[in-house]
């Protein structure tokens, strides 16, 4: 049972909390026969999980992608990996903690990883600046990729943020040509590269870290040019439309993954990552393992290639 | 008598005559010192006012400003699906960019009456083969006058097109950026060219060729986050607005003013993103004098220009692209 529900999801979180209650009350053996009573409010629960989830509008998406306990690239690090070496800093300016990043073990093999982190309370968002990148964040990724491409090593990349920073230091320090840089680094890579979208790609700052061999998707997750509040106050100019933005937008993983922007899309236990997160990981780190082993035998060049006619692909077929 | 006498309240004559006898256009308010400027004499200075604002021009002018003997072949862009996402704000997609083409119809109209020598626009990018101070030279030049030289399908693949002839033709790659960032109307469509043009210009790279980016007002968004910012030498007219994020999103989220130049060319040299800041009219012998540093003097160099020959032959022509659509398995 989480800790924090959305606004759709009243209802659930009222069944919940009166199975919780009734629970409680079993425990202490009063009242003989509520077992029954919890069952169906147990079955009752279930099914309106299910059915808020099975339909969820991109909007009420744009809310699970976002949820404060939803999991976080941490998250992944500490299930997915072992001996997470982290390597900080840009070599330039500074450490940006919204992307964090280093070499890992991912089942028995050496690998890179890297990730923008959002952080859990205030004191940890606000270090890793909500996950909003600075250009030593993007410059960070680049050092990372070099390494990687030195030493042989895959890359896997953890897509979780709003957008890049828009800050004046940000923009003094070439934000524009960090997100630029990173994207060319990753998309000349002769490793193979998985990037894996947990909760939101936001726009340039997302696509910096994510021009990889196979772009996978968390079932709930969304990836976007532009939040769908940025999206509404541009274009209906009222922010307040975010919904219908979110909706026009395209932003889901079953639309992307029609419009062959994402490979494949890694389901998510009912209610939501956060309902589950190791299962929710354990699902992703499937995933992970089988696209690295499509891209197993291919050779550098291969590589390159495949990035190429995968990207070029993108909108010349499948179209209206 | 002098003009306040001879001053007349307008009769039904006037008032009833439209705009096409005496043209709004005749005269241009310099944004940058508020003086009225005859429009013949910017189009000798090449929309530079005297006060040296650098005024937006078509992809026209630009081709008439950068090749030689302003002569050019231009490439024919490939066609991209239209409103891929069903896209609709206030108005319908198809509908927005159905308006923004009767506009550039019309600014071709009035540039060139007989339109020659051709160009070939698709959405907000033109794009041409010709020689600069004799070198072979592919120009893209992105439209701002298009809904803001927004970054789409159709600007991408032009961006692709473009690149490939640049290689085919053993051609320098000069991109002429101006733009507010992603085509919002196409989703996630619209930023997955930020890859893709990066895609391109590796292409180019590869060959050995020159990128040059010519940075012109405004360039932001998506664009400057991706092929804008990656040339081999990155050149701006004076006084461009080139961001990431536009002035007006930083000062919301820090909430305060920001400095006067901020996010100019001027500003952006000094902090070693731009290489160079050219007056327009000296562009041309800007990059003329960098291809001749870039390009090793070939005997071709001094050949004309010939017929365009098919450029891109890695893309399946639209035709064939049209028959493998539907779904895959």
């Amino acid at each position: 049972m989480p800790t924090t529900y959305l606004d759709f999801e009243k209802p659930i979180a009222e069944l919940e909390t009166k199975i919780a209650e009734l629970e409680a009350v079993s425990q202490q053996g009063e009242g003989p026969s509520i077992s029954d009573e919890l069952k169906k409010l147990k079955d009752k629960a279930a099914k309106q999980l299910k059915d808020t989830y099975s339909s969820l509008t991109p909007w009420r998406k744009t809310q699970v992608a976002r949820h404060p306990e939803r999991p976080h690239f941490s998250d992944y690090i500490e299930q997915l990996f072992d001996d997470f070496q982290e390597l900080a800093g840009d070599r330039v300016f500074g450490n940006d903690e919204a992307v964090i990043g280093g070499l890992a073990t991912f089942r028995g093999q050496s690998v890179v990883i890297m990730g923008h982190e959002k952080g859990r309370n205030t004191e940890s968002r606000l270090r890793h600046n909500f996950g909003m990148a600075h250009p030593e964040g993007y410059r960070k990724a680049v050092r990372l990729m070099d390494l990687a491409d030195k030493f042989k090593l895959p890359v896997l990349s953890f897509v979780d943020t709003a957008g890049a920073f828009p800050g004046k230091a940000g923009e003094e320090r070439g934000q524009a040509e960090a997100i630029a840089r990173s994207t060319e680094r990753c998309l000349t890579l002769t490793v193979p590269m998985v990037s894996l979208i947990i909760g939101e790609g936001g726009s340039g700052g997302a696509i910096a870290i994510a021009a990889a061999n196979r772009v996978l998707m968390m079932e709930h997750s969304i990836y976007s040019v532009i939040s769908p509040e940025g999206c509404a106050s541009i274009l209906y100019r009222d922010s307040a439309k975010a919904r219908d933005a979110a909706e026009a937008m395209k932003i889901t993983s079953e639309d992307l993954l029609k419009l062959k922007v994402v490979d494949d899309v890694v389901k998510e236990p009912m209610g939501g990552a956060h309902r589950d997160p190791q299962r929710a990981i354990s699902q992703a780190g499937k995933a992970i393992e089988k696209a690295l082993s499509e891209l197993a035998g291919l050779s550098p060049v291969e590589l390159k290639r495949q990035r190429r006619d995968r990207f070029y692909a993108i909108g010349r077929e499948g179209l209206n | 008598m002098n003009w306040l006498t001879n001053f007349r309240t307008p009769g039904l004559k006037t008032f009833l005559s439209s705009k096409k006898d005496t043209p709004d256009n005749l005269w241009v308010k310099c944004p940058k010192s508020g003086e009225l400027v005859y429009r013949s004499d910017l189009e000798e200075s090449w929309y530079v006012t005297p006060a040296g604002a650098h005024l937006r021009i078509s992809p026209r002018r630009r081709f008439r400003l950068f090749f030689d003997n302003e002569r050019w072949e231009p490439l024919q862009l490939p066609p991209v699906p239209q409103d891929p996402l069903k896209f609709r704000d206030d108005k319908p997609y198809p509908s927005r960019l159905k308006a923004a083409k009767s506009k550039l119809a019309a600014r071709e109209k009035e540039e060139s009456p007989d339109a020659s020598p051709p160009i070939s626009q698709e959405d907000c990018m033109a794009a041409a083969f010709g020689r600069i101070k004799g070198k072979p030279a592919v120009v893209l030049v992105q439209d701002f006058a298009f809904m803001g030289g927004s970054l789409g399908m159709a600007a991408g693949e032009a961006f692709i097109a473009a690149a490939q002839l640049a290689v085919a033709r053993k051609a320098a790659f000069i991109v002429c950026t101006a733009s507010g960032g992603a085509r919002m109307q196409e989703g996630t469509l619209s930023l997955m060219q930020m890859p893709r043009t990066t895609l391109a210009i590796d292409e180019v790279r590869e060959a050995g060729l020159p990128y040059i980016v010519v940075l012109t007002d405004p360039t932001s968004g998506g664009v400057s986050a991706s092929y804008a910012m990656l040339g081999d030498v990155h050149i701006a007219e004076p006084g461009a607005m080139i961001a990431f994020s536009g002035p007006r999103v930083i000062e919301q989220t820090i909430r305060e003013k920001l400095p006067d130049g901020f996010q100019r060319s001027e500003f952006l040299r000094q902090k070693g993103q731009v290489d160079i800041v050219s007056d327009r009219r000296e562009l041309k012998a800007t990059v003329g004098c960098l291809l001749a540093h870039l390009m090793p003097k070939r005997a071709m160099d001094e050949t004309p220009i010939g017929p365009l020959k098919a450029p891109m032959a890695d893309v399946p022509a639209p035709e064939a692209r049209d028959k493998s659509k539907g779904k895959k398995a």
